[in-house]
């Protein structure tokens, strides 16, 4: 293999391991202050796909209104599963593996809405009908090296989310709240949080998160379907144990390492090729049995 | 709810009741799920057909035909279960479909064992109706669009070593991968395979290793949506040189989400308005624009020749039992159908029909040509 070749793949794998990441993180983040595995999270993903489309082809919005528009739709989309189907457990105090059950239920409901909504057919992300500036679809060439704009655009984009993020959840009113949450549910109660108020913050910002992915990913797979958002949301699962499940940082390495892993399997053994989702299976068993809380995660001691 | 199931329960009492004279044939087609496109299509082209021939003659008496689908979810094993479920509990005297060949491989088996003929629009891997004697189809067959497909990219593309981007987990896609190599080998070509999953949307991984092998063209034996992304990453990684693939590629979204990098993309099909494959091409694509408001496709014409295979070997049979229609369906000779005419050779469910090859242009599909099948 090139020298070129190489770097033509670590920019390939750049691309990719940015967009795990930055779905990674939405996952991440409702783990970190709820303990709840929300595997809806990739289902969010897609309905933030249509949001931004239907916003263009239906209400003609220019695209970037679409985006802002989509944004907000899918927090809502978020607070609104949360206030449905996660708040009315938690106030019957249900066993964990209830929330995690939910959610599953939650996936699959909004699987088969989308498709009795939406159609099972799919749709296109394409600049052709407005979604986007066709400049975004240009490709920069250094050194023989091709590299999507888009890619240079989903990395910023992942360290913006990320600052933003940091910035929200240790410098505002809101952010000191879901950390005390996060750190005891009771406590925080009792010390005047408003939990129901800071876990619906939670799971907006999230969802928000997921959105921003979404519309990226959308803008590079351009093909949106009931069921786009469950492999990457497995994926950016994935990214999330390995990083280190709750930690924010460890999501975004999670990501580009699933990222870089799945393209390097690509490149050096392409007879392996048509298997390489089962590699990111077997990078989160390697991870679980060797650190089981993940690259970046820290051992919490169980609450009693 | 309960109502609602009372009243369900009720209309099936009066449907059973004054309904027997009623005949069912099943669709098991891919409504929702990767390959939906497809699915959608056939089922479009069987609800025509079923609009326009309502009805069969038995001993003088006009029965309905009444078609009932069932959604397989581009799925393997929800295939069989769709089977199982149209000759169970619809009691169904024949099938159409699945559309695509992996579905059909796991129904077919099901269709033989009950004895239920089951006719499939576009499942082309030979294996589907392959030692088989209640399976049918209305399409040619993969080892014929292999060998058209290698004789288009030699002589028409003037290509010497071809790259060629497999899906592993589709029974079609590695047979006609299979098919064309060993054609384009003939004609002392040279290829070589990547390989990637159905769904998967990454493909840069897999172009970059291709492209580093210089390929004069790119071959597609796969479905729409996996390869309009392979042709926007390949341009995108700079691969200028031509496209081509089978009938996977069509489907309206193959444009809509491909746009203009599959622009000049070549493929192989069954059948394409501008083309006259037989006398009921013209009727039925005037009918399919007046129903539909939008052109006919190889997917809902195949189709609707199934329906219109089944409903004349009905009524040749004069009988409602699945195993005389079976054989009348084996009987079929010259049928005008509207992708060309069907005539099943003996012991054999696949009939030889011509191909056409279309080309994407200026985000259309414009015919290209009709290629009668030969020698091969």
């Amino acid at each position: 293999m090139s020298i070129q070749i190489f770097f033509q793949h670590l920019m390939n794998a750049i691309s990719l391991g940015g967009i795990y990441s930055l779905i990674a993180i939405g996952y991440t983040m409702v783990y970190g202050i709820l303990n709840l595995i929300n595997f809806a999270h990739g289902d969010i993903f897609t309905y933030s796909m249509y949001f931004a489309f239907y916003a263009v082809t239906l209400f003609l919005f220019p695209w970037w209104a679409a985006f802002i528009f989509s944004l907000f739709a899918t927090a809502m989309l978020g607070a609104l599963i949360e206030r449905v189907a996660y708040r009315p457990l938690r106030k019957a105090n249900a066993p964990k593996i209830s929330g995690l059950i939910t959610a599953i239920g939650i996936s699959f409901f909004l699987q088969n809405f989308a498709i009795v909504v939406f159609g099972g057919r799919a749709k296109s992300f394409n600049p052709q009908i407005g979604v986007y500036p066709k400049q975004f679809a240009q490709v920069i060439t250094i050194r023989n090296i091709r590299i999507p704009l888009l890619t240079f655009i989903i990395i910023g984009a992942s360290i913006v989310s990320l600052l933003l993020l940091v910035w929200i959840v240790y410098r505002t009113k809101s952010g000191m709240a879901m950390r005390a949450v996060s750190k005891d549910i009771m406590a925080a109660k009792l010390m005047g949080i408003n939990t129901d108020r800071t876990i619906s913050q939670t799971f907006m910002l999230g969802s928000a998160l997921a959105a921003v992915g979404g519309i990226l990913w959308a803008m590079k797979y351009p093909q949106i379907y009931p069921y786009t958002g469950m492999i990457p949301g497995l994926k950016a699962f994935i990214a999330a144990v390995v990083g280190g499940i709750g930690s924010i940082p460890g999501a975004m390495l999670g990501g580009f390492i699933l990222g870089l892993s799945e393209i390097m399997i690509v490149a050096f053994l392409p007879g392996l090729a048509g298997y390489r989702d089962a590699f990111a299976y077997i990078i989160l068993i390697i991870i679980l049995l060797v650190k089981p809380n993940g690259i970046l995660g820290v051992e919490i001691g169980e609450k009693v | 709810m309960k109502r609602l199931y009372l009243i369900l329960l009720l209309l099936g009492l009066v449907v059973s009741i004054f309904g027997q004279e009623v005949i069912k044939i099943g669709m098991n087609f891919e409504l929702t799920g990767a390959v939906s496109g497809y699915g959608q299509m056939s089922r479009d082209g069987v609800l025509l057909a079923n609009k326009l021939k309502p009805t069969v003659n038995i001993g003088g008496k006009e029965i309905k035909v009444e078609v009932v689908a069932v959604d397989n979810k581009s799925d393997k094993s929800e295939a069989a279960n769709a089977i199982r479920r149209l000759i169970d509990r619809e009691k169904v005297v024949a099938v159409i479909g699945p559309a695509t060949s992996s579905a059909a491989l796991s129904a077919a088996p099901i269709a033989e064992e009950r004895k239920i003929p089951m006719v499939v629009n576009t499942a082309t891997n030979p294996l589907v109706a392959q030692n088989r004697t209640y399976v049918f189809r209305t399409c040619f067959e993969d080892t014929l669009q292999g060998a058209l497909l290698a004789t288009f990219a030699w002589e028409d593309l003037g290509v010497k070593n071809v790259a060629i981007m497999v899906d592993v987990a589709q029974d079609y896609v590695v047979g006609l991968s299979n098919y064309f190599k060993r054609s384009f080998a003939m004609y002392g070509g040279t290829f070589f395979e990547e390989y990637y999953t159905t769904g998967d949307q990454d493909f840069t991984a897999q172009l970059t290793d291709a492209l580093s092998k210089n390929p004069d063209a790119i071959f597609m034996p796969g479905y729409y949506a996996e390869i309009a992304l392979i042709c926007k990453q390949a341009r995108e990684l700079g691969f200028t040189g031509p496209f081509f693939a089978g009938d996977g590629a069509d489907a309206p979204e193959l444009i809509q989400i491909g746009g203009e990098y599959v622009e000049g993309l070549s493929y192989t099909t069954y059948f394409h308005e501008d083309a006259e494959l037989s006398p009921a091409t013209k009727p039925f694509v005037e009918a399919y624009q007046k129903e539909y408001g939008r052109r006919a496709d190889a997917f809902g014409a195949l189709a609707y020749d199934a329906y219109m295979v089944i409903v004349d070997a009905i009524e040749r049979a004069q009988s409602t039992d699945p195993v005389k229609i079976r054989d009348e369906i084996a009987k079929t000779k010259d049928f005008p159908g509207v992708a060309g005419t069907i005539t099943y050779p003996d012991g054999s469910g696949n009939p030889i029909k011509p191909a056409v090859i279309n080309t994407v242009q200026n985000g259309e599909f414009v015919f290209r040509t009709v290629v009668e099948p030969a020698i091969f």
